[in-house]
């Protein structure tokens, strides 16, 4: 999948969780979940379950504790794909 | 320097009618909130009928943002907005960064939120999917769950805790907030109930047969408290939410003045001479009535109303004599009495906070509502039938009611409520 799809649809999941959505409107790979867009730990860990559910996907503890960034994000949700796509094949 | 604590401020989630306006003339006209509940009768409940509140999930929408509506259950909700309600009622501004370091909040329920429990937290853990059960679980079935979430919304930096005594819950939380104000130790308080409607709460009470079972054909006859028909109580559900604040600051503020808390009480029965986890030591309830009129220094005499705890069960009878007993006052000079549990049934944590709202409002603009479903009137207390309020009554020179509640594992709460004349 496309990153900027990715991206387009990682947004859309965490548009819910914000107090002034409007901060997304400038959100980038460097964007930090947590300083940049305050969600909270509690909020971070409802994420992760929600990117499982869209993409189709498992993320590790690991993996999710290396998230901070969307960027980080949009680059553990294509590895994921791929490692998915590339079992299937 | 004793403090004294007024009511500036009320907001409510009733079955019969949100917001304080509907449900003072929902009070007035005698309405019921009782319906059939279809997933009641799915799951055969004996008792299929009760008292939810009425498209709330609208009311939801205008008063909380769609943030703060994710992973909010029904109880932190109801709490919520009645909360909101309740304190700009009071013309009280939200802090913006800086905490209100001088209100807290006592805002409890009686069976925490079963729900959760029940929908999300026994799947995820006996299937061994933990990990799935997502970050926001603990914080909506955690006993102070209504609480912790309105001192968030407002702001409230003084203490912030949920009490729980079963159906003594809402009362016994303006007892304790009453005596926090009165000794200084808090200028304000958000204080009341609230109790989320589930067949998962209220199957306990429906296997140990105390629920309204003969009236799912007729639900709004189901609750009858006082009635010689009466067959057990009907789940209710809502929140009940008033600002109390002590005088001075509400004086100070030019602030609405409802009416003023002038006594309180808490006890219990001590599972003792006839009580039990389920039914109340007599003396217990008396001693809880007397200890609210000696606290708000009058004689029993001027108690003008009861609001009643009355259930509809077998216990009606005791209550009101015991009422007859802690006052001193017989048939000939018993003050009124009606029950607020014949419109909405039994709000369980939430009883008394809305109840409590019922009987301010009664104070305030002067009536008393009709205690409906009681034409049959129990044969036991035929002699106080005069002051059994059966119908809509102007009462311009009420001036105090007395309210209390009583809970399984035989606790009890008193309050006296006085009309403010503005001195």
């Amino acid at each position: 999948m496309e990153e900027r799809l990715v991206m387009e649809k990682l947004l859309g999941l965490i548009e819910p969780f914000m107090d002034d959505p409007g901060l997304l409107k400038k959100a980038g790979r460097a964007t930090h979940l947590i300083d940049d867009l305050q969600l909270n730990s509690a909020w971070l860990v409802d994420l992760i379950i929600k990117i499982e559910d869209l993409f189709d996907i498992e993320i590790t503890d690991d993996d999710a504790d290396a998230i901070q960034t969307i960027g980080n994000a949009v680059d553990v949700i294509q590895l994921k794909i791929r490692d998915r796509n590339s079992a299937a094949a | 320097m004793r403090h004294r604590v007024v009511v500036t401020g009320m907001g409510v989630v009733s079955p019969n009618a949100y917001g304080l306006s509907d449900f003072g003339d929902a009070l007035r006209k005698g309405k019921s909130g009782i319906r059939f509940i279809p997933r009641l009768a799915e799951l055969n409940f004996a008792c299929r009928i009760g008292g939810i509140p009425d498209n709330f999930r609208s009311v939801c929408e205008t008063r909380l943002s769609k943030k703060q509506r994710l992973n909010m259950s029904d109880n932190m909700a109801y709490a919520s907005v009645a909360a909101l309600d309740a304190w700009h009622d009071a013309d009280l501004v939200i802090p913006e960064d800086e905490p209100d370091w001088d209100t807290g909040v006592i805002l409890g329920c009686g069976i925490s939120d079963t729900e959760t429990i029940a929908t999300i937290i026994v799947p995820a853990v006996t299937s061994g999917n933990v990990r799935r059960m997502g970050g926001r679980v603990v914080e909506q079935v955690m006993g102070s769950a209504t609480s912790a979430r309105v001192a968030g919304l407002l702001g409230l930096g003084n203490q912030v805790t949920s009490n729980s005594s079963a159906c003594s819950t809402g009362t016994e939380a303006i007892v304790e907030a009453s005596w926090k104000i009165r000794a200084g130790l808090a200028k304000r308080m958000v204080v009341g109930g609230s109790e989320a409607p589930s067949p998962f709460t209220w199957g306990g009470f429906d296997s140990m047969k105390v629920l309204s079972r003969k009236f799912n054909d007729d639900p709004e006859k189901g609750s009858r408290p006082m009635s010689a028909t009466a067959g057990g109580f009907v789940p209710g559900a809502g929140a009940g939410v008033l600002i109390l604040e002590n005088l001075e600051t509400a004086v100070a503020r030019n602030a609405r003045i409802y009416a003023e808390i002038i006594g309180g009480f808490v006890n219990c029965g001590g599972q003792r001479n006839g009580g039990t986890m389920t039914a109340p030591n007599h003396e217990g309830v008396c001693r809880c009535i007397q200890g609210a009129v000696i606290d708000a220094g009058i004689a029993p005499d001027m108690i003008d109303a009861i609001s009643g705890h009355l259930t509809a069960t077998f216990a009606d009878p005791h209550e009101i004599k015991n009422w007859s007993m802690a006052l001193g006052r017989g048939p000939a000079d018993f003050p009124y009495i009606n029950a607020a549990k014949s419109m909405i049934g039994h709000c369980l944590g939430a009883a008394g906070a809305v109840e409590s709202i019922a009987a301010v409002l009664q104070i305030h603009q002067g009536f008393l509502h009709p205690s409906v479903n009681c034409e049959d009137l129990h044969p036991e207390i035929a002699e106080f039938g005069t002051k059994v309020v059966r119908e809509y009554m102007e009462f311009p020179d009420l001036k105090v009611i007395a309210k209390a509640s009583f809970g399984f594992g035989d606790v009890n709460s008193s309050v006296i409520i006085q009309k403010w004349n503005g001195s």
